[in-house]
């Protein structure tokens, strides 16, 4: 047990010069590992990315309140007393009818038809500003004031809001079956790659258990090198949507700025990242440890 | 140290190589196995390092059933027995001194403490100046030198050895002879089987002569 730190290393060691022997080889495996890992892994970084721009949008959105014509000033008076008094709202402005018809006099080419009205059309409206900025949260929001008297119509758009955030979903979805499939592609490479090497290693596997190496002792150096070819894999996939983020990230900026807005894409957060390395190393493991399992058990020197 | 009872050993196909044999070897005796080819020398080495398991009969090595032995224990008995084969078995994609390790490697030896110890090895069968070596450029006496210095490399008690003079000239057999006398010296239990006759007359200890199968009297 005392030798157990130094004879990992030499096994470690042992896996990488195996990389090392067959540098072309070993690279192809690993580009395609990560090609494939980036692909699940851009999907969800980019949904990612989606769903805090939306998050920006919705940041400060907004319900209009319009109240019926017939109500009276000290109606609208109360009205906002009230409003402002929900715990579901965190500030209210006052639009009083004849401010919106100014406004709309001019904003618009219809002042003139506005100016021959004798009677104001507009009713007082409040914008009222929510606390809480989901889409379930706006709706039942939207649900209370519609019914409360003095109340003509609410208005909250989020239509649009729930679209995306369903079309999100329907992308997480598609990422989480991408991945899944590609995960068992991914396995079955490093199956396949351990199981070449051990049939070329087969005479070296022969002698080993005929001058008394154990079973874990010949499996070691496979299952570190699945493991090591599956950490490189998702390392590469890293890499490769890294520079695919900074690609798009040229195109997003000069989108951002006729939105006059800093948006760009960010990459995986750490914790991510580490998930992204930690599952690509488990799927070698996997793939080494089947491969050596099935494979192993005919070898038996004679 | 070596006790076979009543073994046979049916390959599959029907031969019988080994039929009802039976003897014993004390500790640190020499002992060489004789017999014609085909006759069960190289069946009775394996059956006694579990490389084959018995049909019949019970093989014990000091004092375990190596014909019953669980399979993740059967390393342990080969750590302890020495293994030498007609056909070599080295590797020839690393040095003979890296052969040499690999035993020790297998016992997760302390690296400085292998080196060392390879080293004794390859001195003891004069191969000290050919460490760097691979073992295809070295010539058949050699790689069967290096063969028997990967055998006594982790000390074992029990040497095997099958035609280990297979066909090497008299005086590369003399030489090889030589050790095998020296490792009976300190105290290590020989089995040899060879059809050399030169080797068995020379010999003073006992010899076990098998015929298709069947030990002789
Ligand atoms: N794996 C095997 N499968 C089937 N038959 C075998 C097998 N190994 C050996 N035999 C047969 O068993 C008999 C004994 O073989 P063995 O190798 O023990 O003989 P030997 O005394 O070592 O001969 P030699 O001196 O030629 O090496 C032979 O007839 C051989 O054909
Ligand atoms: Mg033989």
């Amino acid at each position: 047990m005392t030798n157990w730190l130094p004879r990992h290393g030499r096994v470690l060691q042992f896996a990488l010069r195996r990389l090392a022997a067959t540098p072309i080889n070993s690279l192809f495996n690993i580009l395609v590992i990560g090609i494939a890992l980036s692909l699940p892994t851009g999907l969800y970084v980019l949904l990612q990315n989606v769903q805090g721009l939306l998050n920006e949008f919705s940041g400060t959105p907004q319900i209009s309140v319009f109240l019926s014509l017939t109500s009276t000033p000290g109606d609208s008076a109360q009205t906002g007393e009230q409003l402002r008094n929900l715990a579901s709202v965190s500030r209210i402005e006052f639009i009083p009818r004849n401010d919106a018809l100014e406004q709309l006099k001019r904003s618009t080419e219809l002042s003139d038809v506005i100016g021959g009205l004798n009677q104001n059309p507009l009713p007082d409206a409040y914008i009222v500003f929510p606390k809480k900025a989901d889409v379930a949260s706006l709706e039942s929001l939207r649900d209370q004031l519609k019914v409360w008297p003095n109340v003509d119509h609410v208005q909250l758009d989020s239509a649009w809001a729930r679209k995306l955030e369903a079309l999100l979903h329907f992308g997480e979805l598609a990422a989480l079956i991408l991945a899944t499939l590609l995960s068992i592609a991914l396995t079955a490479i490093t199956f396949n790659t351990i199981r070449l090497q051990i049939l070329t290693q087969k005479e070296e596997i022969e002698i080993a258990k005929l001058i008394g190496a154990t079973h874990a002792f010949i499996r070691r150096p496979f299952i570190y090198y699945g493991l090591l070819q599956g950490l490189l894999g998702g390392l590469a996939a890293w890499i490769i949507i890294a520079a695919s983020l900074t690609v798009l990230n040229t195109g997003v900026r000069d989108l951002a700025e006729l939105y006059s807005s800093s948006f760009t894409l960010h990459h995986l957060a750490i914790r991510d990242s580490i998930s992204l390395l930690l599952f690509s190393a488990y799927l070698g493991w996997l793939g080494a440890w089947l491969s050596v399992t099935q494979h192993l058990r005919h070898i038996e020197p004679r | 140290m070596i006790r076979f009872t009543q073994v046979s050993k049916r390959y599959p196909g029907g031969h019988e190589a080994l039929k009802a044999v039976s003897f014993e070897i004390a500790e640190g005796e020499m002992v060489m196995l004789a017999g014609h080819s085909g006759a069960g020398k190289s069946t009775l080495l394996k059956l006694t390092a579990a490389l084959e398991r018995p049909n019949g009969g019970s093989v014990l090595v000091s004092g375990k059933n190596v014909g019953t032995m669980r399979s993740n224990a059967i390393p342990f008995l080969r750590r302890n027995i020495g293994l030498i084969f007609q056909d070599h078995k080295l590797l020839f994609d690393r040095s003979a001194l890296d052969n040499v390790l690999l035993p020790l490697q297998i016992c997760d030896f302390d690296h400085r403490e292998s080196a060392r110890r390879a080293r004794a090895a390859l001195d003891k069968v004069g191969l000290l100046n050919r460490e760097r070596a691979n073992p295809i450029a070295l010539s058949g006496g050699e790689q069967q030198r290096l063969c028997i210095a990967r055998a006594i490399v982790n000390r074992p008690t029990i040497l095997l050895a099958d035609e280990p003079t297979g066909n090497l000239d008299t005086e590369y057999a003399t030489e090889i002879m030589n050790i095998f006398h020296s490792l009976h010296q300190i105290g290590v239990t020989l089995m040899i089987s060879t059809h050399d006759e030169n080797i068995l007359n020379h010999h003073v200890g006992r010899t076990l002569t098998l015929k298709h199968g069947e030990l002789q009297a």
